[in-house]
């Protein structure tokens, strides 16, 4: 934050500082959506909506006036906006703030469709989490191959081949094989992509975009010739049932959301912590973050630059595999072509967003999630808004939180640069 | 590593440069600019083999090939088809080579692609009873427009937010296809009677006029060909032109090179991303428009066919000069013609081609990867065009 | 212990970098290593700690041949690298950076016992009286405690052979003589040291035993006793060099640049320049002396319209020109050689051609509106190829085929080859051959002559003495004195570099 007392003193200020200045863009944005959320929304509708928080209705109810809603929504924006006006900007918090007031938004937009009816929150929830499991493994993935400074556009096609391997070798085999296969097959893309930057030190990003062309003709290739027509055969692998955990999954709200789903979101958990610990706990961490900052300096100190990026690069395409198959064994049950629709590129946006942080990867993850399980409520709702503008939802969030965060958040220093030793 | 010279400077010959020095200051190196191309193109059909031999067994290798060149090259409906499909792919190409050469990755050429075509046809069929020579340029600077707002904006977020491009030129483009779904339903854009997603036909003075209508051939239809290619060629030279003889061109160009240089020299390097951004949507709304007012007439959903993602390759291939781009959308555009005789004639489908592009990027992407291969010998690149997720 | 490197050559293309060097180090001496820029030093060092191999040649540790396949090698041998541009990993802390490649650990999963750590760091700290806090984040200190962190580093892995690379860069000469102390107790206790350096004055003083590499070879060896500055720099160029620049006495006239209450921030919000005020007159050479680090970068960026001041007042011949663009004082004569040269001069993909024009392309005669007018570029460039003496066998070669002394002429003779009101030069001749410095500095004194007004930023105490009419001191971001040229001496200036106010 910048230390405004210095100044206080000093002549007329001709400029201000760039901080600043970012501050108040995004006050005044606060701002207008104040106005507009009162505007458009509390004065629009009458009311109440009644969340439903538990299994059945009526057990654990919500209810809200509608229009009371938008105002009080209205009234923090506009706290907010005062807030990074006044103080010039909320540092670290503006990132927290940010997501408060989306999912805010989020609510006030939801009472709005819903003015008069019923909807299940809880469900809702469990729909964002289902919806953040493939954005928080392409985030996850992308946060293992930046820390060691290499930039994977490729996730989207890691996912893409995962899911299909992941239906493949589930009906072939048995869905455990399917996920093996899966996290195999998405280390091997990564492996290329590392071969690729690293080794034939191609543009980082080109070499992405090269794995999802790869990855999206592959898989669409061998759909058609031999998925399409025997279908049974090869894509109909079944989706791995929810396994409730004791004592934990009988929790009122949380219980349902996050311990009474499948395996995926089960590993999605237990990898952030992992990830977490291994980076800034273990030799590993610190020598990859390390590798990822100042490359030099950790060759200089005998620590094997390229061979750390290998390993850390085929390890997020492994998880980016893995995260591919819950398109296929944990949610549709079967491939489509093409059907990770741009998960993998919001797992990077997640990533930026989340600082390049694992917990925070994941928790920028499940705003995306939410928005995406949004899109649907609303469609379900009947709100008046064309299905199409509801699907642009989730790219939308992305653009305005790739376009207010980045900046602000700083990459691994040697992010997207090949190391060259001469 | 700072060299110590030994000797005193050998003086450039005097008088007049020639044409190639000129075109290229520093020298064409024949190995990097055609044989590696070839020996790439070469390798991915050869393991694009492999993939008919899996799936299919080593018979259809053969039909399939022939398939894939016939439909390519031989004979007058062939070569009319393959100049046909490779024109949008010139545009979509320079497109995204004019992005390269200032750093920026146009990832978003099929969202801009999508809008500029939109906006084309929209004109094509509101605007009536003016002769086609003012319709249709008007239909293609609307395109023009379309796709350079969409270009616009990514520009945009990037020089004042940093947002990189490539994440939200690719946000951009799904935002694209959805606008589309949404303005292809509405009353004023649909045909009469008609509830699918599809847009009224462009009126006559719009269209582009075939081009080789005149020569003999089999089939009531005729050769497809029209005046689009030309339009592309031209568009070509224009920014051959831009790029290399403008003054606004010359700072594209540091800007993608070194930006605090330019900025050092005076440049303005937002005002250049923006511009570059925009003039390249721009370009990628007339490859849309050259297929809304060429060979469909309308639009509707996926017209664009994956033309933005090919054209990234191209640019690649073509080494982001617009000679290089033209040839290699002639060679994309060939093995779509060929792919598509391919498809229909054998039993492999056309996403072999994907697959073949994809690699030939790699080969071209990984010069060192070609020469390890075939034990070339060569200059010392790097691909390196990235500076990470902020300027 | 005894070091011996016997015959060791390096190639790179088109140049040899190491020709047969012969050196030898033991335990408890201390043998300097001289050369100019470009003269192979520091490949010599790389190749010794692992970093490339050597083509010819073998390396020795108590009279037997050993082959380092890595810095790991070299470090498992017991030698030690203070590298010239640090190798600190700006956002850990000092522990982390310390341990890195050789944590001690605790458990299965290899974690970094990071009590045992700090434990072991404080040690070394008060044995070798290194004052650091472990924990602070190495991006936050200043560049001297940087330093103690690098020496740290190298005492950590129990170094035997120690070897410093141009350490003096960034201290003042008071800390270069606190620097002088721990290198002769780190003698006293046994080690051996390789010194580099450029810096005459440096080497008679810390050295036993001195040997001197020119264009890849040892052209000599001797010692303190037996020779003198002019000897070495003889030795070292290989021809007798004038150390002093030949400039008669300034005749400043009217205030061309005048600074008034300047404050600029550096990128990350800290104030970097603090309120200064200052002027430059026609035909006078104004030197800004200061360890590199104080505010010198941000200032000449905010005076060259790179970055926009917080507040002040900055006048050109009297028009206001503190929010100007770099187009603007382009446009009003104001030339700037700028302190990184590869960064910010030159577009190193670019020919020759295209970086002469680089910010004079966007008016006449260079273009016509839209249309650049390539044909006179070129005769413009190779006129100044010519003028300005730059060694290429083309105009249309790339820039970052010229060697660094080249690149920097290719600068100067861009901005002095136009009309100059103000010329503003950052590190002027930063590791750049002799023959190029020389050079350079006579064409700024011509500049001076010819009336210009003329700034120099530089971290080389030398090169400011010997240029300067007028010499400001900065110190965290204020001028902290202000000296005459004729008057000022190395030692007051170092104490007003470290902090003592006038």
């Amino acid at each position: 934050m910048v230390d405004v007392t210095s100044l206080a003193d000093k002549p007329a200020l001709v400029r201000a500082p760039a901080e600043v200045r970012r501050a108040r863009i995004r006050g005044i944005v606060y701002f207008v959506l104040a106005v507009a959320t009162y505007v458009l929304l509390a004065s629009t509708t009458e009311g109440d909506v009644v969340f439903r928080l538990g299994d059945a209705p009526g057990d654990l109810d919500l209810t809200l006036s509608a229009a009371g809603l938008a105002t009080a929504s209205a009234v923090v924006f506009g706290f907010l906006g005062a807030l990074e006006i006044g103080r010039r900007g909320l540092g670290r918090w503006s990132n927290i703030a940010l997501s408060i007031a989306l999912a805010l938004f989020a609510f006030a937009f939801l009472g709005w469709a819903a003015a008069g009816k019923s909807l299940s929150l809880v469900g809702m929830l469990e729909g964002s989490v289902a919806a953040a499991t493939p954005i928080a493994f392409g985030a996850l993935s992308g946060v293992m191959c930046e820390r060691v400074a290499v930039i994977n556009i490729g996730i989207e096609g890691m996912l893409l081949t995962g899911a299909f391997m992941g239906a493949v070798i589930g009906t072939v085999v048995n869905p455990v094989g399917g996920v093996v296969a899966a996290t195999l097959a998405g280390g091997v893309m990564a492996a290329i992509l590392a071969v690729l930057a690293i080794k034939y030190r191609v543009d980082q990003i080109i070499a992405g975009v090269v794995i999802n062309i790869l990855a999206l003709g592959l898989t669409s290739f061998l759909s058609a010739q031999i998925l399409v027509e025997n279908s049974s055969a090869y894509n109909n692998p079944g989706v791995l049932r929810p396994i409730k955990i004791p004592v934990l999954g009988d929790i009122p709200i949380i219980g349902r959301i996050f311990f009474d789903q499948n395996i995926f979101i089960y590993a999605l958990f237990i990898i952030t912590a992992g990830m977490t610990y291994g980076l800034f706990r273990t030799r590993w961490g610190l020598r990859s973050r390390a590798v990822g900052e100042h490359p030099k300096a950790a060759d200089t100190l005998g620590i094997n630059v390229f061979r750390t990026r290998y390993m850390n690069v085929i390890i997020g395409g492994m998880i980016a595999g893995f995260g591919g198959a819950y398109f296929t064994l944990g949610s549709v049950g079967a491939f489509n072509e093409n059907m990770t629709a741009g998960r993998g590129f919001i797992g990077l946006a997640a990533m930026i967003f989340g600082r390049w942080h694992p917990v925070g990867a994941l928790a920028a993850a499940l705003v995306f999630g939410f928005a995406d399980s949004l899109q649907v409520k609303l469609a379900i709702l009947d709100s008046g808004i064309p299905s199409e503008f509801l699907l642009m939802a989730p790219y939308l969030v992305t653009i305005i939180v790739v376009a207010g965060v980045v900046g602000a958040a700083r990459p691994p220093a040697a992010d997207g640069q090949p190391y060259i030793k001469e | 590593m700072t060299e110590v010279k030994q000797s005193p400077p050998d003086k450039q010959p005097e008088g007049e440069p020639t044409w190639i020095q000129r075109v290229a200051p520093q020298g064409i190196d024949l190995r990097s600019v055609l044989v590696i191309p070839l020996l790439a193109v070469l390798t991915a059909l050869v393991v694009g083999m492999f993939f008919i031999l899996f799936t299919e067994g080593a018979n259809a290798i053969l039909p399939a090939y022939g398939a894939l060149f016939s439909g390519a090259f031989v004979g007058w409906s062939s070569i009319s088809e393959t100049l046909l499909l490779s024109t949008p792919l010139i545009l979509a190409g320079l497109s995204v080579a004019i992005g390269f050469r200032a750093g920026l990755f146009n990832i978003g050429a099929e969202g801009q692609m999508t809008i500029g075509g939109l906006t084309a046809v929209i004109v094509g069929f509101s605007v009536q009873g003016i002769p086609g020579i003012i319709h249709l340029p008007l239909a293609l600077i609307a395109g023009f427009l379309g796709g350079a707002l969409w270009g616009f904006i990514p520009g945009f977020l990037r020089a004042k937010t940093g947002a990189h491009e490539v994440i939200t030129t690719i946000m951009l483009n799904f935002i694209a296809f959805r606008t589309m779904d949404y303005i292809l339903k509405l009353p004023a854009i649909q045909p009469e009677g008609r509830f699918d997603p599809i847009s009224k036909n462009v009126l006559e003075s719009a269209r582009f006029p075939r081009i080789l209508g005149w020569l003999p051939v089999d089939g009531a239809s005729g050769l497809r060909l029209h005046l689009g290619f030309l339009v592309a060629i031209a568009v070509a030279f224009v920014v051959y032109w831009v790029l290399f003889k403008s003054t606004i061109g010359f700072e594209f160009r540091a800007v993608g090179a070194n930006p605090h240089a330019a900025k050092y020299g005076g440049m303005s390097v937002a005002g250049a991303i923006i511009l570059v951004m925009a003039f390249a949507g721009g370009l990628a709304g007339l490859a849309g428009s050259n297929e809304t007012l060429g060979v469909l007439g309308r639009a509707a959903p996926g017209f664009t066919s994956q033309i933005g993602f090919d054209a990234i390759a191209l640019a690649l291939l073509g080494r982001s000069h617009p000679a290089g781009v033209v040839l290699s959308a002639i060679l994309f555009g060939a093995l779509r013609a060929g792919g598509r005789t391919m498809q229909v004639q054998s039993e492999v489908g056309i996403d072999l081609i994907v697959i073949v592009q994809a690699l030939i990027i790699i080969f071209i992407a990984a010069p060192e990867l070609v020469r390890a291969i075939y034990r070339v010998r060569g200059g010392k690149e790097t691909g390196q065009l990235t500076r990470g997720w902020s300027t | 212990m005894r070091l011996e490197l016997r015959n060791v050559t390096k190639r790179f293309p088109g140049v040899i970098a190491n020709d047969s060097v012969d050196l030898a180090v033991s335990s408890g001496e201390i043998v300097g290593l001289l050369g100019e820029n470009g003269a192979g030093k520091t490949t010599l060092m790389n190749i010794l700690y692992g970093l490339y191999g050597a083509d010819e040649g073998e390396i020795l540790i108590d009279g037997k041949v050993v082959h380092f396949d890595g810095p790991g090698d070299a470090i498992a041998a017991g030698i030690g690298m203070v590298h010239q541009h640090f190798m600190l990993v700006p956002v850990f802390n000092v522990t982390e950076n310390v341990v890195l490649g050789v944590e001690p650990t605790a458990g299965p999963l290899g974690a970094i016992d990071m009590e045992e750590a700090r434990r072991e760091v404080r040690e070394i700290s008060t044995q070798y009286g290194l004052e650091v806090d472990p924990t602070a984040i190495v991006e936050d200190l200043p560049v001297g405690v940087q330093q103690r962190i690098e020496i740290i580093k190298v005492l950590f892995r129990e170094a035997e052979i120690i070897v410093f690379d141009e350490p003096t860069a960034v201290l003042t000469p008071q800390e270069v003589e606190d620097f002088f102390e721990i290198v002769r107790s780190l003698r006293e206790s046994g080690k051996g040291i390789i010194f580099i350096t450029h810096k005459l004055g440096e080497m008679l003083e810390i050295a036993d035993r001195i040997a001197v590499l020119r264009r890849g070879k040892i052209v000599g060896e001797t010692r303190p006793a037996e020779t003198s500055r002019e000897a070495l720099a003889e030795m070292m160029v290989g021809r007798p060099v004038d150390l002093v620049v030949d400039k008669s006495a300034a005749e400043p006239g009217e205030p061309v640049l005048s600074v008034r209450d300047l404050v600029v921030q550096d990128d990350r919000l800290h104030t970097a320049v603090d309120d200064v005020s200052f002027d430059v007159h026609a035909g006078e050479i104004v030197g800004v002396a200061g360890v590199q680090g104080n505010g010198q970068t941000e200032l000449v960026e905010a005076l060259t319209g790179l970055i926009l001041p917080i507040a002040g007042k900055v006048t050109l011949n009297g028009k206001d020109v503190t929010l100007a663009s770099p187009r603007e004082l382009h446009a009003s004569s104001v030339a700037h050689v700028p302190e990184d040269r590869q960064r910010d001069g030159l577009v190193l993909s670019f020919d020759l051609t295209e970086n002469l024009v680089l910010d004079s392309y966007y008016a006449r005669p260079y273009s016509r509106g839209v249309v650049m007018d390539w044909e006179e570029a070129r005769r413009h460039a190779d006129e100044l190829i010519e003028q300005y003496d730059i060694r290429t066998p083309s105009a249309q070669i790339s820039a970052s085929s010229l060697s660094g002394g080249n690149q920097q002429k290719l600068i100067v003779a861009r901005e002095f080859a136009r009309e100059t009101k103000l010329i503003i030069a950052s590190q002027p001749t930063r590791g750049i051959d002799v023959g190029s410095i020389e050079y350079i500095h006579q064409r700024i004194v011509e500049e001076r002559d010819a009336g210009a007004a003329v700034l120099i930023v530089s971290s080389e105490l030398d090169e400011i003495l010997a240029l300067s009419d007028r010499i400001l001191v900065m110190y965290r971001g204020k001028i902290v004195a202000e000296v005459a040229g004729s008057e000022a001496t190395a030692s007051q200036l170092g104490l007003y570099m470290a902090g003592a106010s006038a």
